[in-house]
């Protein structure tokens, strides 16, 4: 019994082996695939870079790494700009989800306990179907001619139509549409773990409603409001279909650049060094919320 | 203290919901019409499912789409729900770090870096793109939400369980398909079932690692949308959408049936 077999303990071994094998290729080798391209020269070829993995050559291996691309990058304030624009679309679109989801999150929470598994099944609902399609609805919706228009026309509300289609406007109501499941639920399993008590005794204390949703309500909610905002920033600032069907030619985003770069302009260790900037922009956020994540699973065992 | 909505709450919901739920609505009554112009009724038909079913190419990419997302959903499952019990059940491990940040990154990762890093490791290899680098790719990223799903049934449940069956004398691996496997089974089948959606859906990495003949239903839709809205479109996504909402439904029903049924043995 205590001297297991050896067959026994490979076996048991194999639990995190295969998992941890796998990701290692698939998700880190990759990685460093792209940090070496990005180093590397554009070539008119099938693949259309130089490759530099000659095994025989290790000096001059390192001789040919450049930093050609990353100087094009900071040459150009194309690109610049798209970074800064992308993290202040996000920026924008995260506290948006914020105002919408908050309301949200907090009435499902208030609400009969009865009914809060099929608010939270409704909210998830959404996020079942299609991606592509729910961002697709929106074009009929906010097209000069779509069904936005013609409400508020018929309605009285404007005579022109609103050209909203191809917009910054449109790409900020198609983040917070395509997200919101991400920040309310993440709201909602804090604000509905909050003691009720805690804000009738400040009632009784004498605080003012607005007061004590501050003091209490907010602080309390912070790990949600953290995950929530999270989860919704960081995949933002990357985004490719949402600007790209919604926004117009003018909105700049970087992951609609890199895009480009690839599918167009065929520039493969330019788009490489275009992912290790984002890359780089997004290590700390993702850092704090593995941490966050991590944390939260530890709490509730 | 019994609860009752305040009016604010209410507001907040119906508005929440209807901006949730009206565009979809919109899309799938509009799949209806007989104009060719999405966005003005012409009167009930259903036209365009029709020439759905007669679009080789597309029924072509729909078969493409459902095989690689059977496939990937299958195998995620399985390496997910490793992944999830080396997380919980194996204490402390070196690499245990590098580990929980490989499996939480790619889940909020941009897709276009997933996609790119990911093709340009295949190109690398000397692997041909098609079927087996989108299914290899998919694979990658869902099992992450595999894991993540898994795990978290595995930390709430009663370990005692587990120990009692040990304690009796069964080696682990009957101890796990004895006793732990039943349990944690609804949260597999919801890592399965969440596995197979993503990767039906995926557009990004599809397109970055696609190859001749492995045409996806994401990327013929993204394509034929880039061209203009069309109710052919409309159409194939009611039926998705459909699809959908019945499995969730069924799911549901499923759960809370074996949720009656296990409370009904505990007593």
């Amino acid at each position: 019994m205590h001297k297991r077999p050896l067959t026994r303990r490979l076996s048991e071994g194999l639990v995190p082996a295969v998992p941890f094998l796998w990701l290692c290729l698939l998700f880190l080798v990759p990685f460093l695939i792209v940090l070496k391209i990005s180093l590397s020269d554009p070539a008119i070829a099938q693949p259309p870079y130089r490759p530099v993995f000659d095994w025989s050559d290790i000096a001059g291996f390192f001789s040919q790494l450049n930093l050609e691309n990353y100087e094009l990058l900071v040459g150009d304030d194309l690109y610049l700009r798209a970074l800064l624009s992308s993290v202040r679309i996000a920026a924008v679109s995260t506290l948006l989800l914020l105002l919408v989801g908050f309301p949200i999150a907090y009435a499902m929470a208030r609400a009969p306990e009865r009914y809060r598994s099929l608010l939270v099944a409704l909210v998830i609902l959404p996020f079942w179907t299609s991606f592509l399609i729910r961002i697709y609805a929106w074009i009929a919706i906010l097209k000069p001619d779509g069904f936005l228009n013609q409400v508020l026309m018929g309605a009285g509300l404007i005579s022109e139509p609103l050209g909203i289609l191809n917009t910054e406007t449109a790409v900020f109501i198609g983040i917070v549409y395509a997200y919101l499941p991400f920040m309310v639920l993440p709201l909602y399993a804090t604000l509905e773990k909050m003691d009720d008590t805690l804000l009738e005794a400040a009632l009784d204390l004498g605080s003012t409603p607005w007061r004590s949703f501050w003091t209490i309500t907010v602080p309390l909610a912070m790990p949600g409001i953290l995950a929530g905002s999270l989860l919704c920033f960081i995949p933002a600032v990357g985004e490719f279909v949402i600007p790209d069907l919604l926004g117009g030619s003018e909105t700049l985003m970087i992951g609609r650049q890199l895009w480009s770069e690839f599918f167009s302009n065929r520039d493969w260790p330019l788009a490489s060094s275009v992912a290790i900037v984002l890359l780089i922009i997004l290590v700390v956020p993702i850092v704090i919320y593995r941490d966050a994540e991590a944390r939260r699973v530890e709490n509730v065992r | 203290m019994t609860r009752r909505l305040s009016p604010f709450n209410v507001t907040a919901l119906v508005l929440g919901f209807a901006f949730l739920y009206l565009p979809i609505l919109l899309l799938v009554v509009y799949s209806f019409n007989a104009s060719r112009l999405v966005t003005v009724w012409g009167g009930f038909s259903t036209r365009w499912y029709g020439m759905l079913f007669r679009n080789e190419a597309l029924m072509e990419a729909a078969w493409v789409t459902f095989r690689i997302a059977l496939l990937t959903a299958s195998v995620a499952t399985i390496l997910g729900t490793l992944a999830a019990l080396a997380l919980t059940r194996y204490g402390r491990f070196p690499g245990l770090t590098l580990f929980t940040g490989m499996v939480y990154a790619p889940m909020v990762m941009p897709e276009v870096i997933t996609g790119l890093s990911l093709l340009l490791f295949f190109v690398a290899i000397g692997l041909d793109r098609g079927f087996w680098t989108i299914t290899l790719a998919h694979t990658t990223l869902t099992m992450c939400f595999v894991t993540v799903v898994v795990q978290a049934r595995l930390v709430t449940f009663d370990r005692s369980l587990e120990e009692a069956a040990m304690d009796l004398g069964a080696p682990p691996l009957r101890t796990f398909f004895a006793v732990t496997l039943p349990l944690i089974a609804p949260s597999i089948v919801a890592g399965f079932l969440l596995a197979f959606t993503l990767s039906l859906d995926d557009l990004v990495i599809a397109s970055f690692n696609t190859g001749p003949g492995a045409t996806t239903l994401p990327i013929r839709i993204y394509s034929a949308v880039r061209l203009g809205l069309s109710p052919e479109v409309n159409a194939a996504s009611t039926i998705l959408i459909g699809i959908v909402t019945l499995g969730v439904i069924a799911a549901t029903l499923l759960s809370k049936r074996s949720v009656i049924r296990s409370r009904r043995n505990a007593h």
